[in-house]
């Protein structure tokens, strides 16, 4: 008996945080105005495609998609080479001022990146990085949460496996590039969807480097129609699809590494 | 002196912390206490140290304590509310009784992995009066139209109902894997013992939670602070200033009206405000311990 109430309440529950995302879809395969309805459908009446046909036609949203993959793809690569090189220093080398610096690094992690925004701003500007992908991807580059991640996994590699490759004569660079990156492949998977959807999803800082429409990440794209659509559902449903659909395909794929990085992640005093 | 390796390694990222994290967090403060604004952007001979003035002019304005107020509200009751969601959340899908753990797991963490931008957008229409699902399914329990995001006594508790349902499926993974980390003898101890469901919960299951628990509320209470992109997108703060929150004040001011001393003020008030909620957390930790 309880076994049912406890199934039933699950199910309730289940359908409850997913009844935003069956309506939304329903909803962006309608024609305009057939949303706006009361009782609310969970179900088109008439089936069309023409909201999804008006975004990439009339409003060139695969621009903003496109925008969206190139630049989260690039801070992936580029911030998993540069976090997984420091990863590894702090994991298994041994340097002046070792244990301070990780501690500082640490501790940076209350500062709320919105401090940081005016200063990088002001100095993204004097580059000449506004409106290009830079802007995104310099302050992406490395992060600490993406070290610290690395590190706690290199740690438990043995030491032995890099003392023998040394005495094989193996470099620095080849021990990081042949062992290390191998072996801590799933922490490198894990961070990697991290970054990717972080950047994905990230709306405030892309709002504020971005003005030319051309450059929109889809978040931003997305806000600014929703300025002059706020009547009509089923084009902006249409639009949260695109955006939310590859990020959650990839999260499908991948959810065991991601759930194992929360978890990695929430370990760490 | 021969060039070490491992500054190879750490160069790069340390480098970009360096001159794209901490100079910019240095920066800020310096700005803070300057009459930086759009003047200044052209030309950067145009401002002049203020001293405390942004401070005293922030403290003076009835905006920036009205942003205070809402984000104060919207943390300290999405937070706890959240977190217990995510215990409660934590605890049935790790029942004996429960199978097909992992569909439910799956379901419940499907909000957190989605854009936040495209949910407020979905939500804004789920709140619409006429419309919206929430009205109609609240209309089968007998509860009239409210005008959710029009009234500013229930916008604010629409940004948290969003918030909560956005955010609870990630401390609740966090949950499970502390909830499978206590020891089941000491369950059946209780059992023994003659302790009945309440009292394992309490005497058993919430003390050994703990660490958990004080990591969580750190790690929520930080994010909910930041509050910003839901304002932005369901009511621009509005109505009546009753969703402002400390970071849509601050953009508005330091990237709409280009009042950047004024603004980096603001963000520096963030940031102690984050500061004093996590050493309060810690500390509360460490006396538990003690």
């Amino acid at each position: 008996m309880r076994k049912y109430l406890l199934y039933a309440f699950l199910i309730i529950t289940g359908f409850l945080t997913l009844a935003p995302f069956i309506w939304m879809l329903s909803a962006s395969f309608m024609f305009d105005g057939h949303a706006s309805v009361f009782p609310p459908r969970f179900f088109p009446d008439e089936f069309t495609f023409i909201q999804y046909e008006t975004l990439f036609s009339r409003l060139d949203v695969s621009r903003n998609l496109i925008n969206s993959v190139l630049i989260s793809t690039m801070v992936t690569v580029v911030s998993l080479v540069f976090n997984s090189m420091a990863g590894f220093a702090f994991a298994k080398y041994r340097f002046r001022g070792k244990d301070t610096i990780f501690k500082m690094l640490l501790s940076s992690m209350v500062i709320p990146s919105q401090v940081t925004m005016l200063p990088l701003f002001l100095m993204l500007k004097e580059f000449g990085f506004l409106n290009t992908y830079m802007a995104i991807l310099v302050p992406g580059l490395a992060n600490v949460f993406g070290i610290f991640l690395i590190r706690q996994y290199v740690m438990a590699i043995p030491d032995s496996l890099i003392e023998s490759a040394r005495i094989d004569g193996a470099t620095d660079f080849q021990i990081y590039y042949k062992i290390i990156v191998p072996l801590a492949m799933p922490v490198m998977v894990t961070l990697a969807i991290f970054t990717f959807m972080g950047t994905w999803n990230d709306f405030l800082w892309p709002l504020i480097v971005f003005n030319d429409s051309s450059m929109y990440t889809l978040p931003v794209a997305l806000a600014n129609l929703m300025g002059e659509h706020t009547k009509d559902p089923e084009l902006m449903m249409a639009g949260s699809v695109i955006t939310i659909l590859p990020v959650m395909l990839l999260f499908l794929v991948l959810q065991k590494y991601y759930i194992k990085g929360i978890m990695m992640g929430s370990v760490k005093e | 002196m021969k060039f070490k390796p491992v500054y190879f390694f750490l160069a790069p990222a340390l480098t970009a912390i360096f001159v794209f994290f901490f100079i910019p967090v240095i920066s800020a403060f310096i700005i803070s206490f300057t009459d930086f604004d759009i003047y200044a952007i052209g030309d950067y001979s145009k401002f002049r140290f203020t001293g405390l003035d942004n401070y005293y002019k922030l403290f003076d304005n009835q905006l920036f304590w009205k942003a205070l107020t809402n984000t104060f509200y919207f943390v300290i009751i999405s937070g706890p509310i959240s977190i217990a969601v995510s215990l409660g959340a934590a605890m049935i899908l790790n029942s004996k009784l429960v199978k097909f753990k992992g569909i439910f797991r799956l379901v419940y963490f499907m909000p957190v992995v989605t854009t936040l931008v495209a949910v407020s957008i979905v939500w804004r229409f789920i709140y619409h009066p006429e419309f919206g699902l929430l009205n109609y399914g609240l209309s089968f329990v007998g509860i009239e139209k409210i005008d959710w995001l029009g009234d500013p006594f229930w916008s604010m508790p629409s940004i948290i109902i969003l918030s909560i349902w956005k955010n609870f499926g990630y401390n609740m993974i966090i949950f499970i894997a502390g909830l499978q980390n206590i020891p089941e003898e000491l369950y059946e101890a209780a059992q023994i013992e003659g302790a009945n469901g309440w009292q394992r919960f309490t005497k058993i299951t919430l003390p050994m939670l703990a660490p958990t628990t004080v990591f969580i509320t750190i790690i929520t209470m930080i994010g909910y602070f930041q509050l910003f992109a839901e304002p932005y997108i369901m009511t621009q703060g509005g109505p009546l200033d009753s969703t402002l929150s400390i970071v849509l004040y601050m953009y508005q001011e330091g990237f709409r009206w280009w009042n950047m001393g004024y603004s980096s003020a603001i963000a520096f008030v963030l940031f102690v405000i984050i500061l004093a909620g996590t050493l309060i957390q810690m500390w509360v930790q460490k006396r538990r311990e003690a």
